[in-house]
């Protein structure tokens, strides 16, 4: 049905590229009167939904906006503490926006280099005899590739689950990574990549994998 | 086709039971630390994912056919649909399955790559044999490594009778 990121790291775990193709919006906004029937938290600088699910909020979900307008972390735009003004009958009735929180790119790199120690200790627990690490790890959400390539860079694809031809769409960026990346002579190795014609030939190969990929039984 | 080995977690993390059937390679570390570096390893695997998840990855719990309007049945999971995250991983030799109980019990088990998903027949395991006899021992005390020989035996019978477990059966 789609795929959703590409993200590759280099041999010492380091997120040298990514690219987000696709994100699905899951955004709610409601309104709200006194008392919220939702119970807040803040985790990690961020006021989360801890407890109540309902109207399509959801556990998990972060706190966006306030009467339209965006909040600043836990504080609102005003530079109050977002519990505090929720604490206080005479804002409501009050419009919240709900959703699911965007990864910042610190957090894409801790998640990349937290890949590439599951990675390892894929390969160490096997109770066979010479297995690589993770291939394929499957939720019910979404299936992660991963393609290590001989020389330790992984390839990895998030995609919806139902989506096939994966492992072509690996190898043709890996097909890419050593035509665009490495060619160039202003990249240096296991440096982040920028080149602008690695992007391209990326989001066309993706186009084409999208489309090309039948929603056969299991892909 | 063949099931290598199985393990047990409760949800603080201590192992409580683990067998082996077909495994050919040991980690070359105790069996407890094996033990802690496979919970360490699915328990980042689960924040790794409720992270990485583009869409919502927290229990959202449908109810199907005639208990659609009673909706407070989170614990009968046979009629439920959860969207609990991870379901399993591969690499080019094994397969890892993994099932959780909203009571924290995570059962594991690595099969080869051909098995399908697995998942039912752990949560068998779960509710015919664990539940049974474990949780229905008076004599067994949870969050313990589990002695019954019972269950030892029963679970060897049950692991060796799936369809997969046999070698040749590929």
């Amino acid at each position: 049905m789609a795929i959703f990121s590409v993200y590759v790291v280099n041999k010492a775990g380091g997120l040298i590229y990514q690219y987000d193709n696709y994100v699905p919006r899951t955004e709610v906004e409601k309104t709200f009167s006194f008392p919220l029937d939702l119970v807040l938290k803040i985790h990690d600088e961020k006021v989360i939904v801890s407890f109540g699910q309902r109207d399509g909020i959801r556990v998990g979900h972060a706190l966006l906006s306030i009467n339209g307008v965006d909040v600043n972390g836990k504080y609102t735009a005003e530079g109050k503490e977002i519990q505090e003004y929720l604490k206080d009958p005479a804002n409501y009735p009050v419009s919240i926006k709900f959703g699911r929180q965007r990864l910042s790119s610190n957090e894409k790199l801790m998640l990349a280099s937290m890949f590439h120690s599951l990675f390892a200790i894929g390969s160490q627990l096997s109770p066979e005899v010479g297995s690589s690490g993770i291939e394929m790890l499957e939720t019910d959400m979404f299936k992660l590739h991963c393609f290590q390539t001989l020389t330790g860079i992984k390839f990895i694809v998030l995609a919806d689950p139902r989506q096939s031809g994966i492992d072509a769409l690996l190898r043709k960026i890996y097909e890419i990574y050593s035509d665009f990346a490495l060619k160039n002579p202003f990249y240096s190795l296991e440096m982040p990549i920028r080149c602008e014609l690695f992007d391209q030939n990326l989001k066309m190969a993706l186009e084409i994998a999208e489309k090309a990929g039948t929603f056969g039984p299991g892909s | 086709m063949t099931v290598h080995n199985f393990y047990i977690f409760d949800r603080n993390g201590s192992c409580l039971h683990y067998s082996e059937w077909n495994r050919k390679k040991q980690a070359g570390i105790s069996k407890d630390e094996e033990f802690k570096l496979m919970y360490g390893m699915l328990f980042s695997i689960r924040s790794f994912i409720s992270k990485m998840s583009p869409l919502d990855m927290y229990p959202v719990c449908v109810c199907v056919g005639e208990r659609e309007r009673e909706c407070v049945c989170v614990f009968s999971l046979t009629k439920l649909f959860r969207k609990d995250g991870f379901l399993a991983f591969q690499t080019s030799r094994y397969k890892l399955h993994y099932y959780e109980t909203p009571t924290g019990i995570k059962l594991v088990m690595n099969t080869d790559l051909g098995v399908p998903n697995c998942r039912d027949t752990l949560q068998q395991i779960y509710s015919t044999l664990y539940v049974e006899y474990i949780v229905k021992n008076p004599l067994c005390v949870l969050g313990e490594s589990l002695q019954s020989d019972l269950f030892n035996t029963k679970l060897d019978s049950f692991i060796r009778a799936l369809p997969f477990f046999s070698v040749r059966a590929a």
